[in-house]
């Protein structure tokens, strides 16, 4: 059975490995989430009443280390009780385009997400299409005052009417092109965020 | 994974797979809002050949949690007993387009010709066939086992603080489980040896021999006589016991047909009551698949007991079936269309 992706024909098997960018660096990722925090907490006016909910895999420890950075900002703040995990799996509307895919954990704060400011927070914002997904799930779970959104790349090419509230870098780049966000807490590497060349189409 | 007809040919990493999926479905059923919108515009056919309150319920309620359309169709009062062939239901329901098919059957190995036989594109589910296999029943057992013979839980006394961090991922390596009672008739039985092997946990089947399967010696499972000296020699961290059926009991008029002289004698052999709960170890816990003949193999004390787990099981019943939908039904199967050919068990009936 051939998996392989859907390339003309006429292109030679052996293509040239493929050529990886380092966009950001730890540094900058760092750096990166530090303003997205204090944008967080200018825009919200303090993080009272705030919810982060990462989405699996790699928007939990970024909203893991948001939280550490809220409360060095808010003092009082405890992270453990702002940071929740929300898989989206089960409202995605592409689950018959992929094979099954592994349903993950839904974990809020113990406060729960009514009347609260629900901060998502998700590694890479492409099509949108993730975020809509929580979107739903979101509302089978509570009703929030507000949903914002954090993403620490936006890539562009939006498929829905989304748009994110805290962007650590917009990313211009074309759709062959794969984004991939490396985390210490989750792949064992350095943090980085890398663009992989793929084939132009 | 196409279809679920049995736990025979269920690899160790399918079943952790399906009872992983279980445990964060099981999650989202102690919310408020507990339906999903993973299944939408799917068909999921009930199709009953024999009677079932539970599973039925617990297959609708499952199906309906994930937003599929449920058909359900039982042999009373449906084209059925008019003499129709089950091939002819399986064309009806495959014009119909259905997604995915529950059949239980009173003859061993029908899922297994719905799903190789080519009339329907559907995913099939084994929800108990004749004397063979019910899966279902099986992974929901190793479920509720897993959630309490693990981790903390393990140290726990009955059936009190399941460890679900503990569970996720786990197996059942080392646990020991007691099945004890009507083997023979017991598909719940077939299925969670096999299942019960794959995960590693011994298994010793308690029965008069009247009530064990010719075979049974090849099963991957120690079998005993004695349920006094299985409790307190070999120490079961569970004990499943299993349901008396006298419906499968010819010339069932003196209440046990040919396989034990009396009720009462059956009881007092291989029924489980205070005195025989006492010999458990006290992180142990109780399981019976359902319905329970009360007085006949579980007596009331042991039924409601703190180490007693029934009623759980049917709630982590919807759960499994959840899982087992969403892994059939999810994804994109279109790549593995073509059938597998698991090894059927053939089962002798005496």
């Amino acid at each position: 059975m051939n998996s392989g992706p859907a390339v003309p024909n006429d292109l030679p098997n052996d293509l040239p490995p493929e050529i990886e960018t380092v966009v950001l660096g730890d540094t900058e990722i760092a750096r990166a989430l530090t303003r997205i925090a204090h944008e967080i907490v200018e825009r919200n006016k303090g993080a009272h009443e705030l919810v982060l909910l990462g989405i699996p895999t790699r928007g939990v420890p970024l909203a893991v280390r948001l939280a550490e950075r809220l409360a060095t900002i808010e003092p009082g703040l405890v992270p453990a009780d702002v940071v929740g995990e929300l898989d989206v799996t089960m409202y995605r509307d592409d689950l018959y385009k992929h094979p099954t895919r592994t349903i993950g954990a839904t974990r809020l704060p113990a406060g729960g997400i009514d009347g609260k400011v629900v901060v998502l927070v998700d590694d890479v914002l492409y099509s949108g299409r993730t975020i809509r997904a929580a979107l739903d799930a979101i509302s089978d779970l509570g009703r929030p005052r507000a949903v914002q959104l954090a993403a620490l790349v936006d890539r562009g090419h939006r498929e829905l009417p989304i748009r994110p509230d805290f962007v650590g870098k917009n990313l211009p780049t074309s759709q062959s092109e794969r984004v991939r966000v490396r985390l210490a807490e989750v792949d064992d590497a350095t943090d980085s965020v890398v663009i992989e060349q793929g084939v132009d189409r | 994974m196409r279809h679920l007809l049995s736990t025979q040919d269920l690899a160790r990493t399918d079943a952790i797979r399906i009872l992983d999926t279980a445990a964060q479905m099981s999650a989202t059923q102690s919310r408020e809002i507990k339906k999903l919108p993973t299944l939408r515009g799917r068909t999921v056919v009930n199709l009953f050949f024999e009677d079932s309150t539970r599973t039925r319920i617990s297959f609708e309620t499952a199906a309906k949690r994930l937003s599929a359309d449920v058909i359900n169709f039982s042999a009373k009062g449906s084209s059925v007993s008019k003499g129709e062939s089950l091939k002819d239901t399986a064309l009806t329901l495959q014009a119909m387009g259905a997604d995915a098919v529950v059949i239980r059957h009173q003859a061993s190995g029908a899922p297994y010709t719905l799903a190789t036989s080519g009339w329907v594109e559907a995913a099939v589910v084994n929800a108990g066939d004749g004397m063979h296999q019910h899966p279902t029943q099986a992974l929901l057992d190793a479920y509720t086992l897993r959630r309490h013979l693990s981790g903390t839980a393990l140290s726990a006394p009955g059936a009190s603080g399941p460890d679900d961090v503990a569970a996720l991922g786990a197996d059942l390596a080392g646990r020991r489980v007691a099945v004890v009672g009507d083997v023979l008739h017991s598909r719940v039985a077939r299925s969670n040896v096999h299942l019960l092997h794959t995960l590693g946990a011994e298994v010793t089947l308690v029965a008069p021999p009247t009530l064990l399967p010719v075979g049974v010696e090849a099963w991957p499972c120690r079998v005993a006589y004695h349920l006094d000296e299985t409790l307190r020699d070999w120490s079961p961290d569970a004990v499943m016991m299993l349901r008396v059926q006298r419906e499968r009991m010819s010339g069932a008029g003196t209440g046990g047909g040919a396989f034990f002289p009396n009720p009462l004698e059956y009881t007092r052999k291989y029924g489980l009551d205070a005195r025989r709960l006492r010999l458990l170890a006290e992180h142990a816990v109780v399981l019976h698949p359902g319905p329970m003949n009360r007085g006949l193999e579980i007596s009331a004390e042991a039924a409601d007991s703190p180490r007693a787990v029934i009623v759980e099981q049917v709630a982590n019943g919807v759960a499994v079936r959840m899982a087992v939908l969403y892994l059939l039904l999810a994804g994109d199967t279109s790549g593995d269309r073509t059938d597998p050919a698991p090894t059927t068990e053939r089962v002798r009936v005496p």
